[in-house]
């Protein structure tokens, strides 16, 4: 049944994949789905729309790959209501739906778009929400990712990320591409590309840079690029490996690691490239640091205790304490916005898996089902983490809801994709 | 001579004793009697190498570049770590030796110790454990008499990582590669 379910699906997805560079499939859902109807919303006569771009098929997409709601076939309703009084609520009762979209997009002069949109309680027979927006035609792709997100609040209860974005890298014929694109796959661009390696790509806070590290002066140096004006500077190469940037939650200082030392360390820095000081002082390795939500400590792996463990400390340096326990090898911490969890990978017998970590109770869970994972980041709503892994020899992007019930892959079309992180809203 | 001889057999037993270990952890490599001079071309088979080969390289021939010639243990630059380790073990103490004794008698060589790790667990970290496997290298051979300015470190972490799916592969990107200038 939920094979069948997966397959329909997959088959719907078919036309939406197009020229996207990622497509998600649905590996799991949650136990609980919110029912939700969508009518396809009316279109300008002689506006050939995109498929992919279709407003109506973005919502759907995105509440679908939620796993928290069963979108439902519409076509079998003879009477397509787009406007209020067009809602006869009985049709929609009769296929059992909650709740009920519908909306217009309508032409503007100078070449804009008008989408209007209205959220309907089935069973209450009332409006939840209504909006419209103006917009440019290129908008509509993150209009509709906006509209999934209100759509989203309002009937879970918490704050959606349909619109926000992603960056990840990734390796295709020899090269490798840092790309950012939207929370759902589409819509990616290149930022910067190269012939070695590129990773650990960090939003800043704001989302409009991106820190990371190239290898093209054939070691590790750190980067940082405008997405706005494309601009870079060269935040840090100082002899030896520059690498693992992470911007302050204000976004004037990165914490980074140098082996200046010989061993790797962590320094912050400027985001100019000045003041430079370090942070941590051991023997062993100090790698990966990630500032808590309110900047006051620094979170980093450091193998100091033997293998690899998290580690926190005052962001100014101080006296470290250890934050993991369970197993030899936990690697790559990310906190969600709420500073309350940290996603971690950790070594278990199955392999490496993508863990969570309630840091007031302590407790551990493991949450993928994939065996080869890096690089786990949060959703901006903490509801989400987002990750690579290997599937069929290839570099691949996943998610994973919080109590591990909701896993989405994201297919790449043929490159080999690692590094990912999720970034704040889109602008 | 005779006390060079000595070295030689004495080596030979120490890597006897290292290889059978070696050998152990390495199912996919054949038993070696390492008493036999070096004709075997196993890519991780540095450590079979015997005392007797490394006489050349002391004696530094005109005529063969020892750091090309497959019968001399210059010619093999692979030394390969355990997971998540970057102690150099005993069965490459030979290899060590020999760079070392060869960068202290051409002080104008250079060379670059490249850290490498396997592709599992992340990225930021594995660039680190190369780059500590590297400083390992260089202090061993430090310690030998080899001189800062002839030594440069560098770590690719697991970029340079082949794609692997059992132990006998993923050992065989634990590794520094010793690569010298103009090579």
């Amino acid at each position: 049944m939920l094979k069948k379910r997966l397959f329909l699906i997959l088959f719907l997805l078919l036309p939406l994949i197009g020229q996207a560079e990622l497509t998600v499939e649905v590996v799991g859902g949650a136990a609980q789905q919110v029912p939700i109807a969508i009518v396809p919303f009316a279109a300008p006569a002689g506006n050939a729309t995109a498929q992919q771009d279709n407003v109506t098929n973005v919502i759907g997409a995105d509440l679908r790959l939620s796993g928290l709601f069963r979108v439902l076939e519409t076509r079998g309703v003879v009477n397509q209501p787009h406007a209020l009084t067009e809602v006869k609520y009985s049709d929609w009762a009769s296929i059992q739906t909650q709740a009920l979209t519908i909306g217009t997009v309508e032409s503007l002069p100078g070449n804009r778009l008008k989408i209007s949109f209205r959220l309907l309680d089935v069973l209450k027979q009332n409006q939840l929400l209504a909006m419209e927006f103006n917009i440019t035609p290129a908008q509509q792709r993150a209009t509709a990712h906006r509209i999934a997100d209100m759509i989203y609040e309002k009937l879970i209860g918490e704050k959606g990320a349909f619109a926000t974005r992603i960056t990840y890298v990734n390796k295709e014929n020899g090269r490798y591409s840092l790309q950012v694109a939207d929370a759902d796959g589409f819509n990616a661009q290149t930022v910067v590309s190269s012939k070695e390696p590129l990773i650990s790509p960090s939003w800043s806070p704001d989302g409009t840079k991106l820190a990371y590290v190239s290898f093209e002066k054939k070691k590790p140096v750190i980067f940082v690029q405008s997405l706005v004006s494309g601009q870079r500077i060269v935040l840090a190469n100082f002899k030896g490996n520059n690498s693992a940037p992470a911007w302050s939650p204000d976004g004037t200082k990165l914490a980074i690691v140098l082996t200046y030392s010989a061993n790797s360390q962590i320094y912050v820095i400027n985001a100019d490239g000045t003041g430079l000081q370090q942070v941590s002082f051991s023997n062993g390795i100090d790698t990966e640091p990630e500032w808590s939500p309110d900047g006051s400590s620094i979170y980093f792996t450091s193998n100091r205790g033997g293998g690899p463990q998290i580690y926190r400390m005052p962001a100014a340096g101080g006296d470290a304490k250890r934050v993991t326990f369970e197993g030899s090898y936990n690697v790559s911490p990310h906190l969600s916005a709420d500073g309350k969890l940290l996603t971690f990978i950790k070594q278990s017998p199955a392999g490496f898996k993508v863990a969570v970590q309630d840091l007031a109770t302590g407790q551990v869970q493991t949450l993928s089902d994939t065996t080869q994972d890096e690089s786990p980041s949060f959703a901006p709503n903490g509801r989400m983490i987002l990750y690579a892994t290997n599937v069929g020899g290839r570099g691949s992007l996943a998610t994973v809801s919080v109590d591990g019930r909701v896993k989405q892959r994201l297919k790449d079309s043929g490159g080999d994709v690692r590094e990912p992180s999720w970034g704040s809203a889109m602008n | 001579m005779k006390k060079s001889l000595l070295v030689s057999v004495l080596l030979a037993a120490t890597l006897a004793a290292c290889s059978n270990t070696a050998v152990k952890e390495k199912p996919a490599a054949p038993v070696v009697d390492s008493s036999k001079s070096s004709q075997t071309t196993q890519p991780s088979a540095a450590s079979r190498d015997d005392g007797a080969s490394t006489a050349p390289a002391v004696q530094t021939e005109m005529s063969v570049n020892p750091l090309k010639d497959p019968n001399n243990i210059l010619s093999k630059r692979s030394i390969f770590f355990d997971f998540d380790k970057d102690e150099i073990k005993a069965e490459y103490r030979s290899l060590v030796e020999a760079h070392a004794k060869y960068l202290v008698a051409n002080p104008n060589a250079k060379v670059i110790f490249q850290g490498n790790a396997d592709s599992r667990g992340s990225r930021e970290y594995n660039l680190s454990l190369g780059q500590r496997r590297s400083v390992a290298v260089k202090k061993a051979v430090n310690v030998l008499g080899a001189q800062d300015k002839q030594i440069e470190t560098v770590s690719y972490g697991e970029e340079k990582a082949k794609e692997c799916k059992e132990e006998a592969c993923y050992q065989q990107d634990r590794r520094v590669e010793i690569v010298y200038e103009n090579e």
